[in-house]
């Protein structure tokens, strides 16, 4: 850690026989809330698991009540928590790879209050027993669980599944995510039908006929290493086809995990023409490029695959001007054994709950965008799609908070890893900035390397 | 250029890790042993002791028997692993599987596979010298090596001819491995099929594309042809083997365009009358068994020089 001095740690920030409930008070922090239009040099009061004030730190303070527990943030961030609205939490049925509890615990160590997870477990979760299931394992977790429904019956692309129930058991939204929907005919129904239950529609826009075989982005590099090729257009082709019924239906679509400059444009013209279109991408499609695979790299491997540079930079400009409205991990833990084989064997997809934050501030670094985006793109906007509370500071809101150190680097080693999976391409980089505490609903759940439920 | 004695290198996975140089020492090496398959008593004591594994995962008569005779001549004790990726996907991993086989202490290990990239995982892994024996659409070393000697014994030098060839270039590692091999080497390398067969960038590994074949092949020292396959994992490629081979196949009409002199090779196996016509494959410009003949002295020659013989 450069510059500051260490974060206190948890045992002294107990202070005796203060109670994890103790309010809590955030003293010279930068408190940075879009929502509130609010960058200041200021202190953050917490009180009953809600925000009770915020102020400048030259105001004279008012007083709190004597068990409060008060940390001076040294001018660490202080950001309305943030959240990820695309994960593979793997529970049920893959627990060997990650579990709700050790998932809900790397959201934590990476600075995430909520986390929306994707359907696509065993069983899927297309109906009320199995969202239930996973609501109540989230009782135990780190962070808040959001869970995505599947779009269709078992992910399997034919019927509708139950949207009412699994909403009525706490889904927040519905996807197919990992499974496509190839028939459009489904996918403009389950638009449709999204609606009389208030649930957001999220597409992993991929023709299957297109990417099938293909483990890599099609171009020069894949006709080097004689890999089989996904083009550009098995995202594109699938992306226009949602756009186009949303914009028919007239019913909200989240495009997840954008990684093309086509989808980026195509994304952009929509919404200019009113088209009520959302959208994410991932760090990685802003940070790597397919020269990541080189050698064969299976830790590099995922779905969409990476891109080219030119990509990357539309896709920092669609997260600068407004096209492109959150980042999302997808994380997508898997074990070694599934990583260490043949790359076309493979399995797709990578764990980032833990390095987003890092590789964010680095846009904001290279001035792509400022800081008040970032927090949009993280906790403001993710919070607004998937229509849950949080994303701002507001007085009275619930207590999620994120706490970030922007200066402080580090290696991200195996060592360090909290979720149970290690497949991150970013193993062994010098990363720099994190999440130095995590605040749901007013309790520290993530504090330096501890952890509290 | 003059021919470097020393070979520094531990494995043989592509054509790229191999220079000017180390390929002309190949060559060369292959050249001197091949008197050894003339003899009558073909077998030298160059490799005894030495154990060489014939690790295929992916069915292949004449690569692996190549490779089993070019050991035996030279000595070496070769067994023959063959395993069908599906069954060890299933259970063993390939790394699993190949400490495995390292644990008894094998000195080579030449591996066909039909993933890219799987002698690299090998070589990472284990402590034998791997050989590439043909990895998915990737690369086929050997192969490439056995195509630049059989035409520079026909033709004198590969520096300056012009190749054409003919074929499914993105389905083909012999193709790849080609392209990268005869341009190291200084010769022009054309490429041809239908276009949906010519891979996005190949111009870029020093291929030239052309979509007729009457051009691909005009005034061409060799013509290569590759075996056709209709589709490959339900991907449709071409219509039909009859429109291929009125458009792409290579005729006695069309081979006109080429050098009166032009070699015709193939990889082989062949679909005679498809890609190639028959005529031609048995006719006197033809190398094709030369092709075969000399991947054993290629062979010999990688083994020899892998292990270090001297």
């Amino acid at each position: 850690m450069t510059g500051k001095a260490p974060m206190t740690s948890f045992q002294k920030m107990r202070g005796g026989d203060a109670s994890l409930d103790a309010p809590l008070l955030f003293k010279n922090g930068r408190i940075i809330d879009p929502a509130n239009r609010l960058d200041l040099n200021g202190d953050l009061f917490i009180e009953n698991g809600r925000i009770s004030w915020v102020r400048p730190s030259d105001k004279e303070s008012s007083t709190v009540p004597d068990d409060t527990r008060t940390i001076d943030l040294d001018g660490r961030w202080i950001l309305p928590g943030f959240i990820d609205m695309h994960v593979h939490l793997r529970e049920p049925g893959e627990e060997y790879k990650e579990t709700i509890e050790s998932g809900s615990k790397s959201a934590a160590a990476g600075g995430f209050c909520g986390v929306a997870c994707m359907p696509n477990t065993i069983p899927v979760n297309d109906c009320e027993a199995v969202t239930s299931f996973i609501k109540a394992r989230a009782r135990n977790g780190y962070c808040r669980v959001y869970p995505v429904g599947a779009i269709s019956k078992g992910g399997k692309g034919e019927a509708l599944a139950e949207f009412g129930e699994m909403r009525t058991a706490g889904a927040v939204a519905v996807s197919d995510d990992g499974r496509p929907v190839s028939d459009s005919q489904l996918m403009r129904r389950a638009l449709e039908y999204c609606a009389c239950h208030n649930l957001l529609l999220i597409s992993h826009s991929e023709d299957l006929n297109l990417s099938r075989n293909g483990v890599m982005n099609e171009g020069p590099l894949s006709t080097k290493m004689g890999l089989r090729g996904i083009p550009r257009s098995a995202e594109e082709v699938m992306v226009y086809r949602d756009l186009s019924l949303a914009e028919f239906a007239k019913r909200p679509v989240h495009i997840a995990h954008v990684s093309t400059r086509e989808s980026v444009s195509l994304i952009r013209r929509a919404k200019a023409g009113g088209c009520p279109v959302t959208a994410e991408t991932a760090p990685h499609y802003f940070t790597l490029t397919e020269d990541a695979v080189e050698g064969y790299n299976t830790r590099a491997k995922m779905s969409p695959p990476l891109r080219t540079g030119d990509d990357v930079e539309a896709i920092r400009e669609g997260l600068r001007d407004g096209t492109i409205d959150a980042i999302a991990t997808d994380h997508a833990p898997h074990s070694d054994f599934e990583k260490d084989v043949e790359f076309e064997f493979a399995a797709n997809g990578i764990i980032g709950l833990e390095t987003a934050i890092p590789l964010a501030l680095a846009l904001v670094r290279d001035e792509i965008f400022n800081v008040t985006r970032l927090v949009e793109l993280l906790s403001l906007n993710p919070a607004r799609i998937l229509g849950v509370e949080g994303g701002s500071l507001s007085p009275g809101s619930r207590a999620d908070v994120t706490v970030i150190d922007p200066d402080t680097e580090f290696v991200y080693t195996k060592e360090e890893v909290v979720s149970k999976s290690r497949n991150s391409p970013f193993l062994g980089s010098e990363l720099k900035g994190r999440a130095v505490l995590t605040i749901v609903g007013g309790r520290i759940t993530f504090c330096g390397e501890e952890f509290q439920r | 250029m003059a021919v470097k004695q020393r070979f520094d290198h531990r494995h043989i996975l592509s054509l790229e890790d191999l220079s000017e140089a180390d390929i002309c020492l190949i060559l060369q090496t292959a050249e001197s042993l091949k008197e050894i398959s003339e003899r009558s008593i073909k077998k030298v004591p160059t490799l005894r002791g030495k154990t060489v594994v014939n690790f295929f995962f992916e069915p292949s008569t004449r690569t692996r028997l190549s490779f089993e005779i070019a050991a035996k001549r030279m000595s070496a004790d070769t067994f023959n692993i063959s395993a069908s990726t599906s069954s060890i996907q299933k259970g063993e991993t390939l790394i699993d599987t190949a400490r495995n086989i390292m644990a008894m202490n094998p000195d080579v290990i030449i591996v066909r596979h039909s993933c890219a990239g799987v002698p690299g995982i090998l070589a990472d892994n284990i402590d034998a010298s791997v050989i590439n024996a043909g990895d998915g659409i990737h690369e086929h070393p050997s192969q490439c090596l056995l195509d630049m000697m059989t035409v520079r014994q026909k033709k004198g030098k590969i520096d300056g001819l012009t190749v054409a060839i003919v074929g499914d270039i993105s389905h083909s590692r012999v193709a790849h491995s080609n392209i990268i091999g005869f341009s190291k080497m200084g010769a022009k390398v054309r490429v041809c099929g239908p276009s949906t067969m010519i891979p996005i960038g190949i111009e870029e590994m020093g291929a030239k594309v052309y979509g007729s074949l009457e051009e691909a092949i005009d005034g061409v020292d060799v013509v290569m042809a590759l075996r056709i396959q209709k589709e490959r994992q339900k991907d449709p490629l071409i219509p039909s083997f009859r429109e291929y081979s009125r458009f792409f196949g290579i005729t006695k009409r069309n081979i006109g365009a080429a050098k009166p002199d032009a070699l015709i090779m193939h990889p082989g196996p062949m679909n005679r009358g498809v890609e190639l016509d028959p005529d031609l494959a048995d006719g006197p410009r033809s190398v094709i068994l030369d092709q075969v003949t000399n991947g054993v002295a290629v062979r010999m020659a990688l083994l020899y020089l892998i292990l270090g013989g001297d």
